[in-house]
C-alpha cells in the first residue's frame, strides 16, 4: 500500500470543494442513480416513505460530498442537487484517505449493497 | 428574411395562370414562407414562389413531400411568418394529419388545392371538383374549416388574400379549393396598389398580460384566442394533445368538451363574418335556384343568363366560400324555389349539403360529372327545363 | 337539426398557480422548467429524465438562456419533453417533428432550435425527413433518446431494436437488421454526430453544449434505459441495472468510424464524438443564391 512521507508541493494552491446535499424528498421515484453513481457513496436508500411511496435516497457519510454535482445532473427527476459549503484546504489525511481508498487492495473489495 | 430586390405586390395589369395569380396573392397578403411538393396541377404555384421568395425577402423551400410540406408551414406561422402550401388530391390526402395539426394547435396558414380528376392518381392533367368534402371533414376528428373557391385567375389573387385574412383573424389553415380549370387558364388579373389591399395580422397578447398569466388557448368573445409567436417571451406549448387553456396536455372529458367544441364553434358561430357568396336574381318566387362554385359556376352563369333572358324566374348562386356553407340562406331559398340545381364535378357533394339544407322543400338536383371536363351551358339549361318548377305554397 | 349537449364543464385558472407556488424554484434548473410540471410521467429509472437534465445543463454551458431557444418534438415518451421546458415548445405528429423545425427555423433565424425525440419517432416514421433535413444542413440540433423499442404503446419493436431483442411485437426476438444511427447521419450530411448513454451524462452535456454553438444539422443519439417496454423483456432489470449495464459495456471511442458502431444485444456500445465537420447550412447556401444578380 502506497504511503505519502511529505504533501504533495502544490497541495496549499488546492482545496477540496465541501458540498451539501439538498434533496426534494417528494419528488423522488427511487431510482437509485444518485446513490449508486455517487462518486464517494455518499448516499444510501432511506427507509421512509414520500408522499407517492418511494424510498428516498439520504446522506450516510457526512462532509464527503465534493459537490460534483452528478447526483444533479443524473437524477432524471430534478429531485437532488448540491450546493458548495465551503472550501477546505487539503491535509495530509486527506491524501492518506484518498491514496488508501484506490490502492489496489482496497478495490478487490465488493461495494456495499445500496439496497440493504 | 433578407432585403427585397423586387415588389411584393405587382401593382398593374397582368395575364396570368390562376396558379401563378394565386402566388402572386399569397405574396401581396404578406407570405414570406412557403414549403410544397410538385404535383400537377399546382405545380405552377410552386414554381413562380421558387422564383419571387427570394427576391421578396422569404423563404422558398422544397420539402420531401407533402407531410413535410405542410409541417414546415405550420412551424414557420409558429415563427411568426405568414406561410403558405399548394398541392392537388393526393398531396392533400397526404397532408390531412397536419392539416388536423393545424385544426388543433390553431395555427394560419393557407392551403392551395387545385382539385383534379380522382380517386387516387386520377386525372392528373384534368379537372376534377371532388375535394369538397374532404376539404371539409378529411383530418380525424371535430373541427370547424375554412374553404374558399374561386372561379378566375383574379378571384385566386384576392380569395388567396381573403384566405390569409381569414386564417390569421381565426386562427384556423384555410383551404383554398379551387380546380385544374381555374389553376391552368389565363386571364386578365389586375393587382391593385398595397395601399388598397387590407391585411388582417393575428391578435397578440395584450401588453398588460404577464407571460405567466397569458392563457394560450383561451378564446376571446370570438372564441378565438391570442397567439404569441415562438421567441416573444411567452414560453407557450403547443401540442396536438386535447389540451387546456395553458396548453398543457390534460387527458379528459372535460378538456376535449371544453377545446373540440370551441374549434368548432369558432367557425359555425362567426359564419355571417366569414361566408361570402355572389348571387343573381334571388328575389321572389323562383322556379329554380342554380348552386355551383369553381369553373362549373362559369357554364352555370351562362345558363341562367339565357334561362332569364327567355322570362323564366331562375336564380343563381355561386358559393364563394363553400365551408362553412350558407346553410340558413339555402334554407330560406328552399321555401321559394321548386329546385336547386347543383352542377359539380363530382358525384353531388355540394349538392348532399344543399339538400340537408332545403329539408325537403324543395328538389334537389345534382349534376354531376366525374372529371375532365366541364358542364356546357346548354345541359344546365335543359336540366333548369326539365326540372324547374314552382315552388309547394 | 336540434343539438343538445351537456352543459361546457368550467376552467379554473387557480389550480395552476396553487400547484406553481408549491412546487417550483426548487431546483437549480428549475429555471428551464415549466412551473406547475414537475413531476413528470416518464417511469422511475426511465433515461429521458437524465437526458432532459443533460440537455438543460447543455444549455446552460453554452450560455444560452431559454427564451433564445425552442425545442420540437414528436410523438412518443421523448414526445413528452416539450411540455416541460420554459420556452416555446412545440409538440407535433408522430415523425413530423424536423419539417416543423425546419419552417420554425427558417421563420426565426435568431432561435436555437432543438428537435427533441426518439428512435422510433425519428427513423421510423420520420426517417425521411431526417435523411433530407441532415442533406440540407438545416441548422438543427436533434438529440434522439434511443431505447430501442416504441415505449409509449409498451414495447414495440422499432427500427433500432437490435436482433434477437425481445419485444411485444417481436415475441420470439427480432429478425430484423436495425438501423445504425450515427452511420445514417454521417451518410445524410450531419455535421456533427455523436452518441452517449445517459450514464454518460457529464459527456453528453459537453456534447449539447457543443452543438448548441455550431452551426448545421447536428446528431446526439443517447442511448437510455426503458425498464418497462425494453429492459424487463430483455432481462437487463431495472432503469438501474440497465445505468450500469452501459457503464460496464461501453467504449468511449473519440472519432470513430460511424460505418463501424453498430449496436449487438449483450455486445459493446462504442461511445463518443465521431464527426464534428464543417459545411455551408441550407440557410448560407440560399441568402447566398445568385437570385438578386439574376435579372430574368
Amino acid at each position: 500500500m502506497k504511503k505519502f512521507w511529505r504533501l504533495p508541493l502544490d497541495a496549499g494552491s488546492h482545496s477540496i470543494p465541501i458540498g451539501e446535499v439538498r434533496i426534494i424528498k417528494d419528488r423522488c421515484k427511487g431510482c437509485g442513480f444518485c446513490i449508486e453513481f455517487c462518486p464517494n457513496k455518499v448516499l444510501a436508500l432511506s427507509k421512509e416513505f414520500n408522499a407517492k411511496g418511494y424510498h428516498p435516497p439520504e446522506v450516510v457519510k457526512e462532509g464527503e460530498c465534493v459537490n460534483c454535482n452528478l447526483c444533479e445532473i443524473i437524477c432524471p427527476e430534478f429531485a437532488i442537487f448540491t450546493v458548495l459549503k465551503e472550501m477546505r484546504p487539503v491535509t495530509r489525511e486527506d491524501i492518506l484517505k484518498y491514496t488508501e481508498r484506490h490502492s489496489p487492495s482496497s478495490r478487490e473489495a465488493p461495494d456495499e449493497e445500496p439496497w440493504g | 428574411m433578407r432585403a427585397m430586390s423586387e415588389k411584393a405586390v405587382l401593382t398593374g395589369e397582368h395575364f396570368f395562370i390562376g396558379d401563378v395569380a394565386a402566388a402572386e396573392g399569397a405574396l401581396a397578403a404578406g407570405c414570406r414562407f412557403f414549403a410544397g411538393y410538385p404535383i400537377t396541377p399546382a405545380t405552377e404555384v410552386a414554381e413562380r414562389m421558387a422564383r419571387r421568395m427570394p427576391r421578396v425577402g422569404g423563404v422558398y423551400i422544397q420539402m420531401e413531400d407533402e407531410m413535410a410540406s405542410m409541417a414546415a408551414i405550420l412551424g414557420a406561422s409558429w415563427g411568426g411568418v405568414k406561410a403558405m402550401t399548394s398541392t392537388s388530391g393526393p398531396g392533400f390526402s397526404l397532408m390531412m394529419e397536419n392539416i388536423g395539426l393545424g385544426m388543433m394547435t390553431e395555427t394560419p396558414c393557407v392551403v392551395v388545392n387545385v382539385m383534379r380528376g380522382g380517386p387516387s392518381t386520377g386525372l392528373p392533367t384534368l379537372v376534377g371538383q371532388a375535394d369538397v368534402m374532404q376539404a371539409r371533414w378529411g383530418s380525424h376528428g371535430d373541427y370547424g374549416s375554412i374553404s374558399l373557391s374561386p372561379s378566375s385567375p383574379q378571384e385566386m389573387f384576392d380569395l388567396t388574400i381573403r384566405a390569409f385574412n381569414l386564417s390569421e383573424k381565426y386562427r384556423v389553415p384555410v383551404i383554398m379549393l379551387t380546380d385544374e380549370l381555374v389553376g391552368h387558364m389565363s386571364e386578365k388579373v389586375i393587382i391593385p396598389h398595397p395601399s388598397e389591399i387590407k391585411l388582417v395580422e393575428r391578435r397578440k397578447p395584450g401588453r398588460n398580460i404577464l407571460p405567466e398569466d397569458y392563457l394560450p388557448f383561451a378564446g376571446g368573445k370570438d372564441l378565438v384566442p391570442a397567439m404569441a409567436n415562438a421567441g416573444e417571451g411567452y414560453n407557450v406549448h403547443v401540442t396536438g394533445l386535447t389540451h387546456d387553456e395553458w396548453g398543457y396536455p390534460v387527458m379528459s372529458d372535460q378538456a376535449q368538451e371544453r377545446l373540440v367544441r370551441r374549434l368548432v364553434e369558432k367557425i359555425r358561430k362567426n359564419a355571417p363574418d366569414i361566408i361570402l357568396f355572389e348571387e343573381v336574381g334571388l328575389e321572389g318566387d323562383l322556379e329554380a335556384v342554380v348552386v355551383a362554385y369553381g369553373c362549373a359556376a362559369r357554364s352555370a352563369r351562362e345558363a341562367v343568363e339565357v334561362a332569364r333572358g327567355q322570362g323564366r324566374a331562375v336564380g343563381f348562386l355561386r358559393l364563394i366560400t363553400i365551408w362553412p356553407f350558407p346553410e340558413d340562406l339555402v334554407r330560406r331559398l328552399a321555401q321559394r324555389t321548386g329546385a336547386f340545381i347543383v352542377p359539380e364535378i363530382n358525384y353531388g357533394q355540394v349538392a348532399l349539403e344543399v339538400e340537408r339544407c332545403s329539408g325537403g322543400r324543395s328538389d334537389t338536383v345534382s349534376l354531376g360529372l366525374m372529371g375532365g371536363t366541364l358542364h356546357t351551358p346548354e345541359e344546365i339549361l335543359a336540366a333548369i327545363d326539365e326540372f324547374g318548377r314552382r315552388a309547394k305554397s | 337539426m336540434i343539438r343538445k349537449m351537456r352543459p361546457l364543464p368550467p376552467f379554473d385558472p387557480a389550480v395552476l398557480k396553487a400547484k406553481v407556488t408549491s412546487d417550483h424554484g426548487l431546483h437549480p434548473m428549475d429555471v428551464y422548467l415549466k412551473p406547475g410540471r414537475i413531476p413528470h410521467i416518464w417511469c422511475p429509472g426511465c433515461g429521458l429524465g437524465v437526458v432532459l437534465s443533460c440537455f438543460i445543463n447543455g444549455l446552460k454551458m453554452a450560455g444560452l438562456r431559454p427564451q433564445d431557444c425552442s425545442m420540437v418534438s414528436g410523438i412518443g415518451c421523448s414526445g413528452r419533453a416539450a411540455g416541460y421546458m420554459n420556452m416555446d415548445t412545440y409538440h407535433t405528429t408522430h415523425g413530423r417533428a424536423i419539417p416543423f423545425a425546419t419552417g420554425l427555423k427558417m421563420a426565426k433565424p435568431e432561435l436555437t432550435v432543438t428537435v427533441f425525440s426518439g428512435d422510433g419517432d425519428l427513423f421510423a416514421i420520420g426517417g425521411n425527413h431526417f435523411i433530407h433535413a441532415a442533406r440540407r444542413n438545416i441548422d438543427l440540433k436533434v438529440l434522439c433518446v434511443n431505447n430501442f423499442n416504441y415505449g409509449m404503446t409498451g414495447g414495440q419493436v422499432g427500427p433500432t431494436t437490435p436482433i434477437q431483442a425481445k419485444t411485444t411485437t417481436s415475441p420470439y426476438g427480432n429478425r430484423e437488421h436495425p438501423f445504425n444511427l450515427p452511420h445514417m447521419a454521417h451518410a445524410s450530411g450531419a455535421v456533427y454526430v455523436a452518441r452517449w448513454t445517459a450514464f454518460h451524462a457529464r459527456q453528453l452535456v459537453v456534447s449539447v453544449a457543443e452543438t448548441m454553438k455550431k452551426k448545421g444539422f447536428t446528431f446526439i443519439e443517447v442511448i437510455a434505459p426503458c425498464p418497462i417496454g425494453y429492459g424487463r423483456p430483455n432481462k437487463l432489470g431495472s432503469g438501474l441495472e440497465e445505468m450500469k449495464y452501459y457503464r460496464e459495456k461501453s467504449l468511449i471511442r473519440q472519432e470513430a468510424d460511424p460505418a463501424e458502431v453498430g449496436i449487438e444485444l449483450g455486445g459493446e456500445i462504442i461511445v463518443g464524438k465521431f464527426i464534428d465537420a464543417d459545411r455551408p447550412t441550407f440557410a448560407d447556401l440560399y441568402l447566398n443564391s445568385p437570385a438578386d444578380k439574376d435579372k430574368k
